[in-house]
């Protein structure tokens, strides 16, 4: 997984609510492309007309926030269906990290199954950041620091949960961690077969 | 100490190694696997050179990317084909139970779990699908992954979780006639938001609940993604193990015995501290669709269309894109809206007794000559049991397509879409721009509701029918 450590870039102000993962990418996209070439097809119900140009009044559009490393986004962004491809579909537009007051569960896990960062941020805030970043102006996001940081004035500090941090920061396989613990696992499992014969002899019909 | 949760009771009873700061290295005891998420982990295993840690404690079927038309294979829907057959060839290649298609425990993973004994009270069970909340109506911890938390349990039988807060919904009083568990749900995400729930693991308690029989209960805690949790619980009483005996891959004998006096222990402590606490009054439920394109957006059958709120900011933008999608006018009402399509199926409502309440109503009717409309099957034990009981006939004479069991036209992965600009009365989860289609318009509402629509051709009161 590809570590997230210090990024900069444009930031597109995309303020809206409850953006669900079936806008961010259609279902049948992931049925038929690879997780690599997902890039046209991210958000197109938003950024393309019915004749399938590009909308010139869809922000994701403009010229400025092209391969802009940052989404500015309202609650609850990414919403809805657990597929891993709205994060992939995000990667593939050349987005590092989202910045919303909150977030789907399931999608909010899979951001950093893939080296993506969620921050969470007050809305006020981000609206603020969308108005300095609006017209295309950098920011840069430090995990290391925890900061954000629009360009020309001081880093603004973002909480995130420490475990999480690690292991953006080192880009940590987790199943190779987990593994490491296959012993216990296998010992827990033994206990269980015996305080718990009910679950483990049913699937055996 | 302070009591505990009943879904602090589970989670403990899974931890395999605290890692601190409230995660856990937890256990999973059940992982269904379906023919989209579920491929792409066994694929991924594959290149990655894993074995699957506990093959038996897995189970697949293919729903959604199948074809639902009348004599289907799995190559019907030649894109989805080879997801078909990665998720055959996989379950073969780590020794995986497939259900696969016409065979009896086949369907949406979401119907077949529960209806096969395979989720039990008690269990901690995932799936590479959001949905997988539905399964929390039996007492489970049921949780919706990713792909690549799919993958790392595949290879581990465990997860690394985060403790999630606590709420709990309670709900009080008698749903009124016409009212289902689906009204219900919608009406609980109007009244709370669509983001209620985020970060949170739900429990639905109290009188209504406990007077849901469980298919309506796992109808209601399918909605629980909806509101924005990862997880909705009910704690298991005479009618869960009453639906859950004989089923089978439930615990039989002794064992069922044992099983039962543990199930008994699985509910809230009355001393226990939820994070956050909501009252409904079901008796304020009336039958519910939505108007706009989040869940949230969903009003009494005999309301208003909503106006954009008078001050700005994203609530408004959000409700005049939502009507602007949705081709609808503020302050109009939303019953006599045309309808172009109905469907009826989806984890959430393709249950025997949904087709029994959407039957009851098409029962000596016919669908209005404009609309088109189907009637997908939750899975094939569904399917031959509605068939068994004559439901497939009643739908038929009343001009319903009768389909094979999968996703179909929920989320119209297998090519089944809403056309453009069409509005669809539909009985699954999700209304959002382009879930059905590219600008497919959809109202989500109960089994008996899109029956009456189909009937009168319009949005309309299930009630007036009756």
């Amino acid at each position: 997984m590809q570590p997230f450590t210090i990024v900069s870039g444009a930031a597109i102000p995309f303020m809206r609510a409850n953006v669900d993962t079936d806008v961010i990418v259609r279902i049948e996209r992931l049925t038929s492309l690879p997780k690599d070439q997902l890039g046209p097809f991210a958000f197109e119900s938003l950024r393309y007309l019915p004749d399938g140009s590009a909308d010139p009044a869809c922000i994701l559009n403009a010229e400025r926030f092209r391969n802009a490393p940052f989404l500015l986004a309202g609650d609850n962004f990414g919403c809805g269906s657990s597929r891993e491809g709205a994060v992939w579909a995000l990667m593939c537009l050349g987005i590092r990290a989202v910045i919303a007051p909150s977030y789907g569960d399931i999608f909010y896990a899979n951001c950093f199954q893939n080296g993506m960062l969620p921050i969470r941020l007050p809305l006020d805030r981000i609206e603020a950041l969308a108005s300095r970043c609006a017209d295309g102006s950098a920011l840069t996001v430090d995990l290391r620091a925890q900061t954000i940081q629009c360009s020309g004035s001081d880093p603004q500090p973002f909480a995130i949960d420490a475990t999480r941090r690690e292991a953006l920061l080192g880009g940590l396989d987790a199943i190779g961690l987990t593994l490491r613990d296959d012993a216990l696992i296998r010992a827990w499992q033994d206990q269980d077969r015996v305080r718990r014969a009910w679950a483990w002899n049913s699937v055996r019909a | 100490m302070a009591g505990r949760t009943l879904f602090d009771k589970i989670w403990d009873a899974h931890v395999v190694r605290d890692l601190g700061d409230g995660w856990a290295l937890l256990h999973i005891d059940r992982h269904l696997l379906h023919d989209l998420s579920g491929s792409a982990s066994l694929a991924d295993m594959t290149e990655r050179g894993l074995v699957v840690h506990d093959s038996d404690l897995v189970f697949a079927t293919p729903d959604h990317a199948v074809s639902t038309r009348p004599g289907r294979d799995g190559t019907t829907y030649l894109a989805g084909s080879k997801l078909w057959s990665a998720l055959r060839q996989g379950a073969q290649r780590f020794g995986i139970r497939l259900f696969d298609l016409g065979e009896r425990g086949q369907g949406i993973v979401h119907v077949m779990g529960p209806e096969q004994g395979i989720v039990l009270p008690g269990l901690t069970m995932i799936c590479g699908d959001s949905h997988t909340c539905t399964n929390g109506a039996l007492g489970a911890l049921a949780l919706g992954v990713g792909s690549s938390e799919s993958t790392h349990a595949l290879a581990t039988q465990t997860l690394r979780l985060q403790r999630p807060r606590h709420m709990r919904i309670r709900c009080e009083g008698a749903l009124g006639f016409g009212v289902t568990a689906k009204d219900l749900a919608l009406h609980i995400i109007a009244r709370l938001g669509a983001n209620a729930g985020v970060g949170h693991a739900v429990e639905y308690a109290g009188s209504t609940i406990e007077s849901l029989d469980v298919e309506a209960r796992l109808t209601l805690c399918n909605l629980t993604v909806e509101l924005g949790a990862r997880s909705g619980v009910i704690a298991p009483d005479d009618r869960t193990i009453d639906y859950v005996k004989g089923r089978r891959f439930a615990p039989k004998g002794a064992d069922f015995d044992a099983a039962v006096a543990a199930w008994r222990e699985l509910k809230t402590d009355a001393d226990a501290v939820f994070d956050r606490e909501e009252f409904i009054d079901a008796r304020e439920v009336l039958p519910t669709v939505t108007w706009g394109t989040s869940p949230e957006q969903a009003i009494a059958i005999d309301a208003r269309i909503p106006a954009p709120r008078i001050a700005a900011g994203a609530g408004a933008d959000a409700t005049s894109q939502a009507l602007d999608y949705m081709g609808l006018e503020a302050g109009a009402p939303i019953a006599g809206t045309p309808i172009d399509w109905v469907f009826i199926g989806s984890c959430t409502n393709a249950r025997l007794s949904d087709l029994r309440a959407a039957a009851d109503v098409a029962r000596g009717r016919r669908i209005a000559p404009h609309v088109r409309a189907w009637v997908v099957p939750g899975s094939e034990d569904v399917k031959r049991a509605a068939e068994a009981e004559g439901l497939h006939q009643v739908f038929v004479a009343a001009g319903f397509e009768w389909r094979e069991p999968g996703c179909g036209m929920c989320v119209a992965a297998n090519g089944e879409q809403v056309p453009p600009m069409a509005r669809c009365v539909s009985t699954s989860n999700r209304n959002f721009v382009g879930r059905q289609g590219p600008q497919a318009r959809t109202h989500l509402a109960s089994p008996a509701m899109a029956v009456a629509a189909a009937v009168m051709g319009r949005l309309s009161d299930v009630r007036a029918l009756a």
